[in-house]
């Protein structure tokens, strides 16, 4: 029993993740007949929820509820797993990016998100204010504007062989790339 | 019966998203950087298992389960949007460690800071709603 417990807990190799995440996509598909993409709840929560007269918000949400309830099904699932089928140990990261952690200032490795940055205590630091605020505005602008984001178009438009997929990826890609080659070192200089 | 469906699905991923680390910000740092193979091999064999379905659903011409055909919509021949709008995302994505998925993860496993994130990514919906006639697509 003890032993199962510790397999359960262990994290997933990638050769095993990345098909059970391709999975998403047939099981949307026919489950809900619905594509699989979670940036769209951000879009389905502004109609919802805040006064305005855009027509980009006036669509009937309602009938995408779906994709809220999905959403409150991550928030659920991410606490069982992290309560129930999750280790304290550190992830096994790679020594190269060990050391540019180490780089940046970060030397706690533990739990999924840097503890340094991503906590509320941290607000009072200018870095953790513009990457949990300015990062988000950012994630939430750019997904809308590019009509998706690493499900909805990496994963469920290359799926479909969607060319606007493939070009929202590269430019997924130069964001990216440009953060982590050029602002972050300027950032944890 | 879509709702709870959908309830279901959304807890098994969540679930994923913890146990396969790509709520990490660590493993998008180390993505960017090009120091490991796993979130990589994680999406690559993800397109790959996907479109595979994909072509399976089509080729069979599968249903769904309550009995309709399935849709698959193509998405909006807008390529400036596309690569503007995904590099805007990119920039965001490298800074918090998550796109929209995780961050839910994030905020259900514990990483509760990340609330914030969301509050923001749903204003940065509404500036785009403000300024979508003003922006190339």
């Amino acid at each position: 029993m003890n032993s199962i417990l510790v397999w359960l807990s262990q994290p997933w190799p990638w050769y095993v993740a990345g098909p059970i995440i391709g999975l998403m996509v047939p099981l949307h598909l026919i489950l809900l007949n619905r594509t699989f993409g979670i940036s769209s709840s951000f879009r389905h929560v502004c109609a919802a929820i805040i006064p305005n007269n855009l027509d980009f918000l006036k669509y009937d949400w309602k009938s995408e509820t779906w994709n809220l309830i999905f959403a409150v099904g991550i928030l659920g699932g991410a606490f069982i797993a992290a309560r129930y089928l999750s280790t304290d140990a550190p992830i096994d990261l790679s020594q190269a990016a060990i050391a540019r952690m180490a780089d940046f200032g970060i030397t706690d490795l533990s739990g999924q998100h840097p503890k340094q940055i991503f906590e509320w205590s941290s607000l009072g630091d200018w870095r953790t204010l513009l990457l949990v605020v300015g990062g988000g505005f950012l994630v939430g602008f750019g997904t809308r504007y590019a009509g998706g984001c690493t499900s909805g178009h990496a994963i469920m438009g290359l799926s479909h062989l969607q060319l606007p997929s493939f070009v929202a990826v590269l430019g997924f890609f130069t964001g990216g790339l440009l953060m982590s080659w050029v602002f972050l070192p300027l950032l944890f200089a | 019966m879509r709702n709870f469906l959908a309830l279901v699905l959304g807890t098994l991923f969540g679930i994923i998203l913890v146990k396969a680390e790509v709520l990490s910000w660590f493993r998008i740092q180390e993505m960017f950087a090009f120091q490991s193979i796993h979130m990589f091999g994680i999406i690559g064999l993800a397109v790959v298992v996907g479109a595979l379905s994909v072509f399976i659903i089509r080729k069979m011409g599968i249903k769904s389960i309550e009995g309709n055909v399935i849709e698959l919509k193509d998405k909006a021949p807008q390529y400036k949007s596309a690569y503007i709008g995904g590099t805007i995302f990119g920039l965001g994505w490298a800074m918090t460690g998550a796109c929209p998925g995780p961050l839910y993860a994030l905020i259900g496993s514990g990483t509760t800071i990340m609330i914030l994130t969301v509050v923001m990514g749903i204003l940065g919906v509404l500036a785009y709603a403000a300024l979508r006639s003003k922006l190339p697509h």
